[in-house]
């Protein structure tokens, strides 16, 4: 669920305050949000991918909350990490752009057939 | 032309009030596509949706693969002919031709709207997946660019009807705590199945919120037995995308290897400890590589634990997703996704897909070209249908919501946190909904009928508590329905596998249509194509 919002990065746009499907957060545009109901969270990692700076974090964790360090997720390159998996942000080729579903089929049969 | 203005009623809180020639409830992928269609047939269209149009919904944030045939007769002939076999004879040919003709034509604007589906080595598209934050946002800018007014954070909790049908909808808005009324001539559902708040992958918005709002205009039901359906996810995760599992080797607690592509499998082995995966079968770095490509979101919840899934065993579980990946729903009775209530339409996984797919979904894919094509079927025909009726101004509309909304014989208050445990106790464990069996089903059963009085109170004040009191009626509302579907279908087709009767009866080649709320009532009706089992 969500552990993160980070007071430093954020920019106060209000976005995860309106993505959320669950409705998290609380918080106007120009303030930092609260996370004000994470027990609602559905862990579906939307929030981060829409952050324009990279400001939250949720952990993989459906069922409980864990500490999370900032400078942490930062160094181990966490933070911002699905939206950069995605290809979203300037400069980025899109993760759809490169999609290698397509080719699970082939992948498999060619697995089947070397075992 | 929709416009806003603000009324004290003179009974009730004050609410933001607009007009509309259709209004969608939902804001997934059917719901987009109904709004975009309504759009394009002329008509001025709101869409309300309890998250947000780009983020909501099971799609969105992982990804769907796509039934995607190209019209060549053989090839529709043989995925006809599967379909036809898998749907254990509930389906309709010329229905399955319709989904299969509407999503190829379909995701061919997909890309022309700028989706960039990758090429093969000939320059062929490949349009059989699409990334699910890369296709809602996609969505959105459509609709918006079709003129849609999107209301998101705005949970619809009650229609409207009138002596004519049905002519709107009441919700509140979670970010502005204020109510609002869209008052329209012909509303298309689009609310998404029912997952009971188990955590699958963007699921738990998917509360029945439709399934109730259709019952109480009176609106039937039919194929809520086809709702037998489980994902796979990391053990203390969110993600239930299966694909990738193909790649993994499978360990029941004691160590012993379990068959791939078997939920059976898995399911059976959970009854009696935990169950692992590693990705072993992915054994080169090229491999591991395209893996990482192709369904993404699965490796969250492994990246961020710090396992390595391709040599670290993982835990995985098995998460309910209800009707979501399964077949019932509102009950379609026309080419235009109309129900048989005037003005009110269903698509996606609101309503059933049974003339489609019949007794299984046969998983994402066909969900997926469902939501579509059912989309823009339903918002063509609401939008035909309010030129037909004309504007909503004179009518005298009522709000029609009851259990989780309005106290009836001075009931107390509503614990809707308790309701929702108690709905889940009945629903969700692989015992009661997986390894269906009648003893198993009719306690189940009775337990969440005598839950539906405890809907029947006041709901809470705030805003969580009122949009959560109705989500927990639809909760029970639609486990009554289930239990009930599946207790009565005894035999088992297609997904619904009932324990006292392993095998297809011929005599009971017919659909379950259930309607009611206080007293439900359920009746056999004949495939219209006469299907033979």
């Amino acid at each position: 669920m969500i552990e993160l919002i980070s007071a430093d990065r954020c920019i106060s746009c209000g976005l995860c305050v309106k993505v959320c499907p669950t409705n998290v957060f609380d918080g106007a545009v120009g303030e930092v949000p609260r996370i004000a109901r994470q027990s609602d969270c559905q862990t579906c990692y939307m929030c981060e991918a829409y952050c324009p700076v990279d400001a939250l974090y949720v952990a993989p964790y459906a069922d409980k909350s864990v500490p999370v360090d900032e400078a942490t997720l930062q160094a181990t390159g966490l933070l911002g990490s699905w939206r950069a998996t995605l290809g979203w942000g300037a400069g980025r080729t899109r993760l759809a752009a490169v999609d290698t579903t397509p080719f699970l089929d082939e992948l498999e049969r060619e697995i089947e057939r070397s075992a | 032309m929709s416009v806003g203005v603000t009324v004290s009623g003179a009974a009730g809180p004050e609410r933001d009030v607009l007009e509309a020639d259709v209004l969608v409830i939902g804001g997934g992928p059917a719901g987009a596509w109904a709004a975009w269609s309504a759009a394009r047939h002329g008509a001025q269209v709101v869409l309300v949706e309890k998250g947000y149009l780009g983020s909501s919904g099971a799609t969105a944030p992982g990804g769907t693969n796509l039934l995607y045939v190209p019209p060549d007769p053989v090839l529709r002939e043989a995925a006809v002919a599967d379909r036809l076999a898998a749907g254990g004879q509930l389906n309709e040919v010329r229905w399955i031709h319709r989904v299969l003709d509407g999503v190829y034509e379909s995701l061919a604007l997909v890309e022309e709207w700028g989706y960039p589906f990758v090429r093969d080595a000939e320059g062929v598209p490949l349009r059989n997946h699409l990334q699910g934050p890369e296709y809602m946002r996609l969505m959105r800018r459509v609709v918006r660019r079709a003129g849609v007014r999107i209301l998101d954070q705005c949970p619809a909790l009650e229609l409207l009807a009138d002596a004519h049908g049905v002519g709107g909808a009441r919700g509140l808005n979670r970010l502005t705590g204020r109510d609002w009324e869209v008052r329209a001539s012909a509303v298309v559902l689009a609310t998404g199945g029912c997952a009971f708040l188990s955590k699958g992958l963007g699921c738990n918005v998917l509360t029945g919120d439709g399934l109730l709002m259709g019952a109480e205009v009176g609106a039937e039901l039919s194929g809520m037995e086809f709702s037998r359906a489980y994902g796979t996810s990391a053990e203390y995760g969110t993600v239930t995308r299966n694909r990738l599992l193909n790649f993994a080797t499978l360990y029941a607690a004691d160590g012993t290897v379990l068959p791939r592509r078997s939920r059976d499998a898995i399911a059976r082995a959970l009854l009696r400890g935990p169950v692992y995966a590693v990705l072993d079968r992915a054994d080169t770095p090229d491999k591991r590589a395209l893996l990482r490509r192709s369904h993404a979101v699965f490796f969250l919840p492994y990246d961020r634990a710090g396992i390595d899934p391709f040599r670290q065993r993982f835990p995985i579980t098995l998460r309910f997703e209800g009707t979501v990946r399964g077949v019932g729903g509102l009950r379609l009775v026309g080419d235009d996704c109309r129900t048989t209530v005037p003005g009110l339409y269903a698509a996606g996984d609101a309503a059933s897909r049974e003339r489609s797919h019949g007794a299984i979904t046969g998983g994402g894919a066909y969900n997926a070209a469902w939501a579509i094509c059912s989309g823009r079927w339903a918002g063509a025909g609401a939008a035909l249908y309010a030129r037909t009726v004309g504007a909503v101004r004179d009518r005298r509309l009522k709000p029609v919501g009851r259990a989780g909304l309005r106290p009836e014989n001075g009931a107390g208050r509503i614990d809707e946190a308790a309701v929702v445990e108690a709905v889940r106790r009945q629903t969700v464990p692989l015992q009661i909904s997986y390894f269906r069996s009648e003893p198993v089903l009719r306690k189940a059963l009775s337990q969440v009928d005598s839950l539906w009085p405890a809907v029947h109170g006041t709901p809470g004040r705030g805003i969580r508590e009122r949009v959560r009191a109705r989500e927990a009626a639809a909760m029970v509302a639609t486990a009554r329905w289930m239990h009930t579907a599946s207790l009565t279908r005894r035999e088992s087709r297609g997904m619904h596998i009932l324990a006292e009767y392993p095998h297809q009866d011929p005599a009971q080649a017919h659909r379950l249509v259930l309607s009611g709320l206080d007293h439900i009532t359920i009746r056999p009706e004949p495939v219209p194509q006469g299907g033979a089992a």
